[in-house]
Protein backbone atom coordinates (compact mmCIF):
# COMPACT_ATOMS: atom_id res chain seq x y z
CA UNK A 1 0.00 0.00 0.00
CA UNK A 2 0.99 3.21 -0.95
CA UNK A 3 1.36 5.17 2.54
CA UNK A 4 2.47 8.82 0.42
CA UNK A 5 -1.47 8.79 -1.24
CA UNK A 6 -4.17 8.15 1.80
CA UNK A 7 -7.75 7.49 0.18
CA UNK A 8 -8.63 9.96 2.91
CA UNK A 9 -7.67 11.71 5.35
CA UNK A 10 -9.06 9.81 8.66
CA UNK A 11 -7.07 12.81 11.50
CA UNK A 12 -8.48 15.37 9.21
CA UNK A 13 -11.02 17.88 11.30
CA UNK A 14 -14.19 17.16 9.20
CA UNK A 15 -14.94 21.16 9.15
CA UNK A 16 -12.29 23.92 9.38
CA UNK A 17 -13.26 27.29 9.75
CA UNK A 18 -10.63 29.94 10.52
CA UNK A 19 -11.21 34.09 11.24
CA UNK A 20 -14.42 33.65 9.76
CA UNK A 21 -16.21 37.31 9.39
CA UNK A 22 -19.61 38.08 7.61
CA UNK A 23 -21.03 41.37 7.37
CA UNK A 24 -24.75 42.06 6.13
CA UNK A 25 -24.95 45.63 5.34
CA UNK A 26 -23.92 47.66 8.80
CA UNK A 27 -24.52 44.36 11.45
CA UNK A 28 -21.76 42.25 11.82
CA UNK A 29 -22.98 38.64 12.05
CA UNK A 30 -20.27 36.88 12.55
CA UNK A 31 -16.64 38.19 13.88
CA UNK A 32 -13.56 36.17 13.79
CA UNK A 33 -15.20 32.49 14.06
CA UNK A 34 -12.55 29.62 14.17
CA UNK A 35 -13.47 26.19 15.06
CA UNK A 36 -12.74 22.89 13.98
CA UNK A 37 -15.25 19.74 14.19
CA UNK A 38 -13.68 16.31 14.09
CA UNK A 39 -14.13 13.26 12.53
CA UNK A 40 -16.89 10.99 15.02
CA UNK A 41 -17.63 14.14 17.27
CA UNK A 42 -21.09 15.68 17.95
CA UNK A 43 -20.55 19.53 17.61
CA UNK A 44 -22.83 21.37 19.42
CA UNK A 45 -23.29 25.34 18.71
CA UNK A 46 -25.14 27.52 21.44
CA UNK A 47 -26.47 30.43 21.02
CA UNK A 48 -29.52 32.69 21.66
CA UNK A 49 -31.53 33.85 18.34
CA UNK A 50 -29.66 36.00 16.24
CA UNK A 51 -26.34 35.18 17.56
CA UNK A 52 -25.26 33.99 14.33
CA UNK A 53 -25.60 30.27 14.45
CA UNK A 54 -27.61 30.13 10.97
CA UNK A 55 -25.16 32.44 9.03
CA UNK A 56 -22.32 29.98 10.62
CA UNK A 57 -23.91 27.17 9.24
CA UNK A 58 -24.75 28.23 6.19
CA UNK A 59 -21.30 29.07 4.94
CA UNK A 60 -20.12 25.77 6.01
CA UNK A 61 -22.95 24.36 3.58
CA UNK A 62 -21.74 27.48 1.19
CA UNK A 63 -24.49 29.08 0.59
CA UNK A 64 -22.94 32.10 1.77
CA UNK A 65 -19.53 32.73 0.84
CA UNK A 66 -16.44 33.88 3.65
CA UNK A 67 -15.86 37.56 3.15
CA UNK A 68 -12.83 37.18 5.17
CA UNK A 69 -11.44 34.03 6.79
CA UNK A 70 -11.46 30.73 5.48
CA UNK A 71 -14.27 27.81 5.31
CA UNK A 72 -13.05 23.73 4.52
CA UNK A 73 -15.16 20.66 4.68
CA UNK A 74 -13.61 17.72 4.06
CA UNK A 75 -10.85 19.84 3.06
CA UNK A 76 -13.09 21.68 0.33
CA UNK A 77 -14.27 25.14 -0.15
CA UNK A 78 -17.84 23.98 -0.01
CA UNK A 79 -18.27 27.48 -2.67
CA UNK A 80 -15.95 26.27 -4.71
CA UNK A 81 -16.89 22.75 -4.84
CA UNK A 82 -20.80 22.38 -3.82
CA UNK A 83 -21.13 18.86 -5.43
CA UNK A 84 -18.45 17.34 -3.74
CA UNK A 85 -19.05 18.68 -0.01
CA UNK A 86 -22.78 18.51 -0.30
CA UNK A 87 -23.23 15.03 -1.82
CA UNK A 88 -21.71 13.80 1.61
CA UNK A 89 -23.41 16.13 3.77
CA UNK A 90 -26.94 15.87 5.28
CA UNK A 91 -28.93 18.85 5.97
CA UNK A 92 -31.86 19.70 7.75
CA UNK A 93 -32.71 23.68 7.71
CA UNK A 94 -34.44 25.73 10.39
CA UNK A 95 -37.48 26.46 8.82
CA UNK A 96 -37.36 22.52 7.04
CA UNK A 97 -38.28 24.40 3.45
CA UNK A 98 -39.21 20.92 2.05
CA UNK A 99 -41.82 21.85 -1.39
CA UNK A 100 -45.08 21.81 -0.17
CA UNK A 101 -46.76 20.71 -2.80
CA UNK A 102 -44.91 17.15 -3.39
CA UNK A 103 -45.76 13.94 -1.27
CA UNK A 104 -43.59 12.14 1.17
CA UNK A 105 -43.39 9.78 -1.51
CA UNK A 106 -41.82 12.00 -3.98
CA UNK A 107 -39.88 14.14 -1.51
CA UNK A 108 -38.21 10.64 -0.99
CA UNK A 109 -37.67 9.67 -4.86
CA UNK A 110 -36.71 13.54 -5.86
CA UNK A 111 -34.18 13.71 -2.99
CA UNK A 112 -32.81 10.22 -3.86
CA UNK A 113 -32.00 11.68 -7.61
CA UNK A 114 -29.02 13.71 -6.07
CA UNK A 115 -27.68 10.99 -4.06
CA UNK A 116 -25.71 8.05 -5.61
CA UNK A 117 -25.17 6.66 -2.16
CA UNK A 118 -28.80 6.57 -1.52
CA UNK A 119 -30.01 3.63 0.74
CA UNK A 120 -33.42 2.80 -0.08
CA UNK A 121 -34.11 0.41 2.70
CA UNK A 122 -33.01 2.82 5.18
CA UNK A 123 -35.15 5.24 3.80
CA UNK A 124 -37.63 2.96 4.15
CA UNK A 125 -37.36 2.10 7.46
CA UNK A 126 -37.10 5.72 8.74
CA UNK A 127 -40.25 6.32 7.27
CA UNK A 128 -42.20 3.60 9.22
CA UNK A 129 -40.16 4.31 12.21
CA UNK A 130 -41.24 8.19 11.48
CA UNK A 131 -44.61 6.86 11.02
CA UNK A 132 -44.98 9.01 7.72
CA UNK A 133 -47.91 8.49 5.14
CA UNK A 134 -46.49 7.73 2.05
CA UNK A 135 -49.44 9.41 -0.01
CA UNK A 136 -49.50 12.69 2.39
CA UNK A 137 -48.69 16.51 0.87
CA UNK A 138 -45.38 17.99 2.75
CA UNK A 139 -48.00 20.93 3.00
CA UNK A 140 -50.34 18.88 5.26
CA UNK A 141 -47.91 17.58 7.69
CA UNK A 142 -47.77 18.83 11.31
CA UNK A 143 -44.82 20.10 12.54
CA UNK A 144 -43.22 16.89 13.83
CA UNK A 145 -44.38 15.10 10.72
CA UNK A 146 -42.49 18.05 8.41
CA UNK A 147 -39.18 17.71 11.08
CA UNK A 148 -39.43 14.19 11.12
CA UNK A 149 -39.30 14.25 6.81
CA UNK A 150 -36.71 16.85 6.43
CA UNK A 151 -34.73 14.96 8.80
CA UNK A 152 -35.53 11.32 6.99
CA UNK A 153 -33.92 13.16 3.58
CA UNK A 154 -31.25 13.90 5.38
CA UNK A 155 -30.33 10.80 6.76
CA UNK A 156 -30.69 8.60 3.95
CA UNK A 157 -27.79 8.65 1.93
CA UNK A 158 -25.94 8.02 4.95
CA UNK A 159 -23.90 11.10 4.91
CA UNK A 160 -20.48 11.62 6.91
CA UNK A 161 -21.35 14.98 8.14
CA UNK A 162 -24.92 15.37 9.40
CA UNK A 163 -25.54 19.55 10.02
CA UNK A 164 -28.73 20.15 11.78
CA UNK A 165 -30.01 24.03 12.35
CA UNK A 166 -32.08 24.18 15.35
CA UNK A 167 -32.94 20.54 14.77
CA UNK A 168 -35.98 20.77 17.86
CA UNK A 169 -37.11 24.30 17.48
CA UNK A 170 -40.85 24.43 17.71
CA UNK A 171 -41.09 20.62 18.34
CA UNK A 172 -42.77 18.78 21.62
CA UNK A 173 -40.99 16.33 23.44
CA UNK A 174 -41.59 13.13 22.04
CA UNK A 175 -40.15 14.62 18.30
CA UNK A 176 -37.33 15.94 20.20
CA UNK A 177 -36.61 12.83 21.46
CA UNK A 178 -36.16 11.36 17.78
CA UNK A 179 -34.54 14.46 17.14
CA UNK A 180 -31.66 13.42 19.70
CA UNK A 181 -32.27 9.73 19.29
CA UNK A 182 -31.04 10.30 15.09
CA UNK A 183 -27.66 12.40 16.27
CA UNK A 184 -26.81 9.39 18.89
CA UNK A 185 -27.41 6.73 16.21
CA UNK A 186 -25.20 8.88 13.54
CA UNK A 187 -22.10 9.00 15.49
CA UNK A 188 -22.70 5.97 16.76
CA UNK A 189 -23.15 4.49 13.06
CA UNK A 190 -19.18 4.21 12.07
CA UNK A 191 -18.02 7.74 13.49
CA UNK A 192 -19.81 9.97 11.66
CA UNK A 193 -20.14 13.37 12.36
CA UNK A 194 -22.65 15.49 13.96
CA UNK A 195 -22.82 19.64 13.84
CA UNK A 196 -26.20 20.74 15.65
CA UNK A 197 -27.13 24.12 17.06
CA UNK A 198 -29.37 24.42 19.62
CA UNK A 199 -30.48 27.19 22.11
CA UNK A 200 -31.81 24.26 24.02
CA UNK A 201 -28.76 23.43 26.32
CA UNK A 202 -29.97 20.35 27.93
CA UNK A 203 -30.07 18.81 24.58
CA UNK A 204 -26.32 20.42 23.93
CA UNK A 205 -25.59 18.92 27.28
CA UNK A 206 -26.93 15.60 26.30
CA UNK A 207 -25.25 14.64 22.99
CA UNK A 208 -22.06 16.81 22.67
CA UNK A 209 -18.45 16.27 22.45
CA UNK A 210 -17.61 19.68 22.16
CA UNK A 211 -19.72 23.15 21.77
CA UNK A 212 -19.31 26.28 21.01
CA UNK A 213 -20.99 29.22 22.49
CA UNK A 214 -21.83 31.81 20.20
CA UNK A 215 -23.02 35.89 21.34
CA UNK A 216 -23.18 38.87 18.69
CA UNK A 217 -21.37 36.94 16.02
CA UNK A 218 -18.57 35.41 18.08
CA UNK A 219 -17.29 32.37 19.87
CA UNK A 220 -17.32 33.46 23.39
CA UNK A 221 -16.10 30.07 24.85
CA UNK A 222 -15.40 26.67 23.24
CA UNK A 223 -14.04 23.19 24.06
CA UNK A 224 -14.81 19.90 24.62
CA UNK A 225 -17.98 19.75 26.87
CA UNK A 226 -16.44 17.71 30.05
CA UNK A 227 -14.15 20.29 30.47
CA UNK A 228 -16.12 23.15 30.40
CA UNK A 229 -18.48 21.48 33.00
CA UNK A 230 -15.38 20.40 35.22
CA UNK A 231 -13.50 23.91 34.94
CA UNK A 232 -16.81 25.97 35.94
CA UNK A 233 -17.93 25.96 39.48
CA UNK A 234 -20.05 28.09 41.65
CA UNK A 235 -19.03 29.16 45.21
CA UNK A 236 -21.11 30.62 47.89
CA UNK A 237 -19.45 32.75 50.22
CA UNK A 238 -20.92 33.97 53.74
CA UNK A 239 -19.02 37.27 55.29
CA UNK A 240 -19.25 37.98 59.07
CA UNK A 241 -20.71 41.31 57.98
CA UNK A 242 -22.76 42.81 54.60
CA UNK A 243 -19.84 43.65 51.82
CA UNK A 244 -20.85 47.05 50.99
CA UNK A 245 -20.28 46.06 47.08
CA UNK A 246 -20.46 42.90 45.16
CA UNK A 247 -17.39 40.64 46.34
CA UNK A 248 -14.74 40.97 43.34
CA UNK A 249 -13.18 38.02 42.99
CA UNK A 250 -10.71 36.71 40.05
CA UNK A 251 -11.67 34.22 38.05
CA UNK A 252 -15.94 35.04 38.61
CA UNK A 253 -17.88 35.18 35.85
CA UNK A 254 -21.02 36.17 37.55
CA UNK A 255 -21.77 37.51 41.38
CA UNK A 256 -24.92 37.35 42.32
CA UNK A 257 -26.56 37.52 45.82
CA UNK A 258 -27.23 40.26 49.16
CA UNK A 259 -26.21 40.64 52.54
CA UNK A 260 -24.31 38.04 53.93
CA UNK A 261 -24.17 35.55 51.15
CA UNK A 262 -22.89 35.58 47.87
CA UNK A 263 -22.37 33.17 45.04
CA UNK A 264 -19.98 33.46 42.69
CA UNK A 265 -19.84 31.74 39.42
CA UNK A 266 -16.06 30.82 38.69
CA UNK A 267 -13.63 29.73 36.25
CA UNK A 268 -10.51 29.20 37.69
CA UNK A 269 -7.90 27.58 39.83
CA UNK A 270 -9.19 26.18 43.03
CA UNK A 271 -6.71 27.07 45.10
CA UNK A 272 -6.38 30.88 43.96
CA UNK A 273 -10.05 31.55 44.56
CA UNK A 274 -9.59 30.13 48.10
CA UNK A 275 -7.11 32.23 48.69
CA UNK A 276 -9.16 35.28 47.36
CA UNK A 277 -11.72 34.09 49.40
CA UNK A 278 -9.79 34.31 52.55
CA UNK A 279 -8.61 37.73 51.83
CA UNK A 280 -12.11 39.09 51.16
CA UNK A 281 -12.60 37.89 55.10
CA UNK A 282 -15.53 35.07 53.88
CA UNK A 283 -15.60 31.82 54.11
CA UNK A 284 -16.78 29.13 51.02
CA UNK A 285 -20.39 27.66 52.53
CA UNK A 286 -21.26 25.47 49.76
CA UNK A 287 -19.51 24.45 46.46
CA UNK A 288 -22.06 23.06 43.63
CA UNK A 289 -21.14 22.11 39.78
CA UNK A 290 -22.30 24.98 37.23
CA UNK A 291 -25.02 23.84 34.70
CA UNK A 292 -24.29 25.05 31.60
CA UNK A 293 -26.72 26.74 31.24
CA UNK A 294 -25.78 28.91 34.51
CA UNK A 295 -22.25 28.93 31.97
CA UNK A 296 -23.70 29.77 29.22
CA UNK A 297 -25.54 33.05 30.96
CA UNK A 298 -22.68 33.97 32.63
CA UNK A 299 -20.41 34.13 29.47
CA UNK A 300 -23.13 35.70 27.11
CA UNK A 301 -24.57 37.44 29.86
CA UNK A 302 -20.99 39.58 30.27
CA UNK A 303 -20.55 39.43 26.26
CA UNK A 304 -23.48 42.08 26.21
CA UNK A 305 -22.84 44.16 29.14
CA UNK A 306 -18.82 44.39 28.18
CA UNK A 307 -19.14 44.47 24.83
CA UNK A 308 -15.83 45.62 22.81
CA UNK A 309 -13.89 44.25 25.93
CA UNK A 310 -14.36 40.46 25.45
CA UNK A 311 -10.80 40.00 24.19
CA UNK A 312 -9.46 40.27 27.51
CA UNK A 313 -8.97 37.24 28.49
CA UNK A 314 -12.49 37.61 30.59
CA UNK A 315 -11.08 37.56 34.28
CA UNK A 316 -11.18 40.67 35.92
CA UNK A 317 -14.69 42.24 35.21
CA UNK A 318 -17.35 41.14 37.22
CA UNK A 319 -21.33 41.56 36.05
CA UNK A 320 -23.89 41.79 39.15
CA UNK A 321 -27.05 40.76 37.61
CA UNK A 322 -29.27 38.86 40.06
CA UNK A 323 -31.99 38.50 37.22
CA UNK A 324 -29.51 36.54 35.10
CA UNK A 325 -28.46 33.65 37.41
CA UNK A 326 -31.30 31.62 35.42
CA UNK B 1 -29.11 -1.66 34.53
CA UNK B 2 -31.40 1.57 34.64
CA UNK B 3 -29.36 4.36 34.78
CA UNK B 4 -30.84 8.34 35.11
CA UNK B 5 -29.34 11.19 33.35
CA UNK B 6 -30.03 14.23 34.55
CA UNK B 7 -28.43 17.12 32.20
CA UNK B 8 -29.25 20.21 34.15
CA UNK B 9 -27.26 19.62 37.57
CA UNK B 10 -24.13 20.65 35.86
CA UNK B 11 -21.87 17.16 36.61
CA UNK B 12 -20.73 16.12 33.06
CA UNK B 13 -22.68 12.93 31.71
CA UNK B 14 -20.16 10.33 31.92
CA UNK B 15 -19.58 10.83 34.89
CA UNK B 16 -22.75 10.53 36.21
CA UNK B 17 -22.82 7.34 34.31
CA UNK B 18 -19.38 5.95 36.37
CA UNK B 19 -20.78 7.48 39.94
CA UNK B 20 -23.99 5.72 39.01
CA UNK B 21 -22.31 2.41 37.95
CA UNK B 22 -19.99 2.28 40.82
CA UNK B 23 -23.70 2.59 43.44
CA UNK B 24 -25.24 -0.43 41.53
CA UNK B 25 -22.10 -2.25 42.00
CA UNK B 26 -21.11 -0.88 45.44
CA UNK B 27 -24.92 -1.99 46.45
CA UNK B 28 -25.16 -5.46 44.98
CA UNK B 29 -27.94 -4.29 42.08
CA UNK B 30 -25.04 -4.60 39.56
CA UNK B 31 -23.01 -8.68 40.41
CA UNK B 32 -19.95 -9.80 39.66
CA UNK B 33 -19.74 -11.39 35.92
CA UNK B 34 -23.29 -9.41 34.75
CA UNK B 35 -22.98 -7.78 31.22
CA UNK B 36 -23.08 -4.19 31.25
CA UNK B 37 -25.39 -2.57 27.56
CA UNK B 38 -23.01 -2.25 24.78
CA UNK B 39 -22.04 1.34 24.23
CA UNK B 40 -24.39 1.78 21.25
CA UNK B 41 -27.15 0.44 23.61
CA UNK B 42 -26.91 2.44 26.35
CA UNK B 43 -26.01 5.75 24.24
CA UNK B 44 -29.66 5.30 22.80
CA UNK B 45 -31.41 4.07 25.63
CA UNK B 46 -29.76 7.40 27.48
CA UNK B 47 -30.03 9.70 24.20
CA UNK B 48 -26.44 10.49 25.06
CA UNK B 49 -23.37 10.94 23.18
CA UNK B 50 -21.75 7.02 22.00
CA UNK B 51 -18.36 8.81 23.10
CA UNK B 52 -19.37 9.99 26.24
CA UNK B 53 -20.58 5.80 27.03
CA UNK B 54 -17.39 4.76 25.89
CA UNK B 55 -15.53 7.05 28.36
CA UNK B 56 -17.14 6.04 31.27
CA UNK B 57 -16.60 2.78 30.71
CA UNK B 58 -12.91 2.99 29.88
CA UNK B 59 -12.92 4.83 33.21
CA UNK B 60 -14.74 1.88 34.89
CA UNK B 61 -12.40 -0.55 33.58
CA UNK B 62 -9.98 1.95 34.76
CA UNK B 63 -10.88 1.73 37.72
CA UNK B 64 -11.52 -1.76 38.51
CA UNK B 65 -15.22 -2.40 38.51
CA UNK B 66 -15.80 -3.59 35.11
CA UNK B 67 -13.40 -5.80 33.03
CA UNK B 68 -13.86 -6.08 28.78
CA UNK B 69 -13.62 -9.78 27.51
CA UNK B 70 -12.08 -9.66 24.05
CA UNK B 71 -14.35 -8.81 21.49
CA UNK B 72 -17.37 -9.92 23.73
CA UNK B 73 -18.71 -6.85 26.16
CA UNK B 74 -18.18 -5.25 29.48
CA UNK B 75 -18.88 -7.20 32.70
CA UNK B 76 -18.91 -6.37 36.41
CA UNK B 77 -15.40 -7.56 37.88
CA UNK B 78 -15.33 -10.75 39.88
CA UNK B 79 -16.24 -10.95 43.93
CA UNK B 80 -12.41 -10.67 44.59
CA UNK B 81 -12.06 -6.94 43.26
CA UNK B 82 -10.33 -5.45 46.11
CA UNK B 83 -12.02 -2.06 45.37
CA UNK B 84 -15.40 -3.25 45.83
CA UNK B 85 -15.25 -2.52 49.78
CA UNK B 86 -13.25 0.84 49.26
CA UNK B 87 -16.10 1.88 46.39
CA UNK B 88 -18.44 1.20 48.89
CA UNK B 89 -16.52 3.46 51.61
CA UNK B 90 -16.12 6.29 49.47
CA UNK B 91 -19.93 6.19 48.32
CA UNK B 92 -20.24 6.07 51.93
CA UNK B 93 -17.88 9.31 52.21
CA UNK B 94 -19.64 11.52 49.44
CA UNK B 95 -22.93 11.28 51.53
CA UNK B 96 -21.12 11.72 54.78
CA UNK B 97 -19.56 14.76 53.79
CA UNK B 98 -23.00 16.04 52.90
CA UNK B 99 -24.66 15.08 56.32
CA UNK B 100 -21.67 16.85 58.26
CA UNK B 101 -21.51 19.85 56.14
CA UNK B 102 -25.32 20.16 56.98
CA UNK B 103 -24.39 19.49 60.73
CA UNK B 104 -22.17 22.23 60.96
CA UNK B 105 -24.36 24.18 59.42
CA UNK B 106 -26.88 23.55 61.67
CA UNK B 107 -24.54 23.78 64.77
CA UNK B 108 -24.99 20.40 65.64
CA UNK B 109 -21.83 19.06 67.12
CA UNK B 110 -20.27 15.60 65.52
CA UNK B 111 -20.95 13.85 69.03
CA UNK B 112 -24.73 14.27 68.71
CA UNK B 113 -24.81 13.73 64.87
CA UNK B 114 -23.56 10.18 65.65
CA UNK B 115 -26.05 9.98 67.92
CA UNK B 116 -28.64 11.00 65.04
CA UNK B 117 -27.01 7.75 63.06
CA UNK B 118 -26.92 5.15 65.62
CA UNK B 119 -30.29 5.93 66.77
CA UNK B 120 -31.78 5.66 62.99
CA UNK B 121 -29.75 3.36 62.75
CA UNK B 122 -31.79 1.28 65.46
CA UNK B 123 -35.31 2.88 64.32
CA UNK B 124 -34.67 1.06 61.28
CA UNK B 125 -33.75 -2.18 62.23
CA UNK B 126 -36.78 -2.69 64.62
CA UNK B 127 -38.67 -2.18 61.44
CA UNK B 128 -37.11 -4.87 60.08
Amino acid sequence: MNMNIPACFPNQPVVVINGLSRRFKSKLALDGVSLNVERGQVFGLVGANGAGKTTLIKHILGLLQAESGSVRVFGLDPVAEPVAVLSRVGFLSEDRDLPGWMRVDELIRYTRAFHREWDTAYAEQLRQQFQLDPAARIKQLSRGELAKAGLLVALAHRPELLVLDEPSSGLDPVVRREMLEAIVRTVADEGRTVFFSSHLLDEIERVSDRVAMMACGRVVLQGRLDEILESHFRLTLRFPTPPPTPPKLAGALLVTGSGLEWTVLCNGARGELEAAVVKLGARIVDETAASLDEIFLARVGRERSTGETLQLPARSVTSNKPDASR
Amino acid sequence: MQLHISPKDGVPIYRQIVNQVKYLVGSGRLAPGEELPPIRVLAEQLVVNPNTVARAYAELEHAGIVTKRHGSGTYVSDNGSPLKRAEKLKILAQRADALVAEARHLEVEISELLDVVRERYRAMQSKE
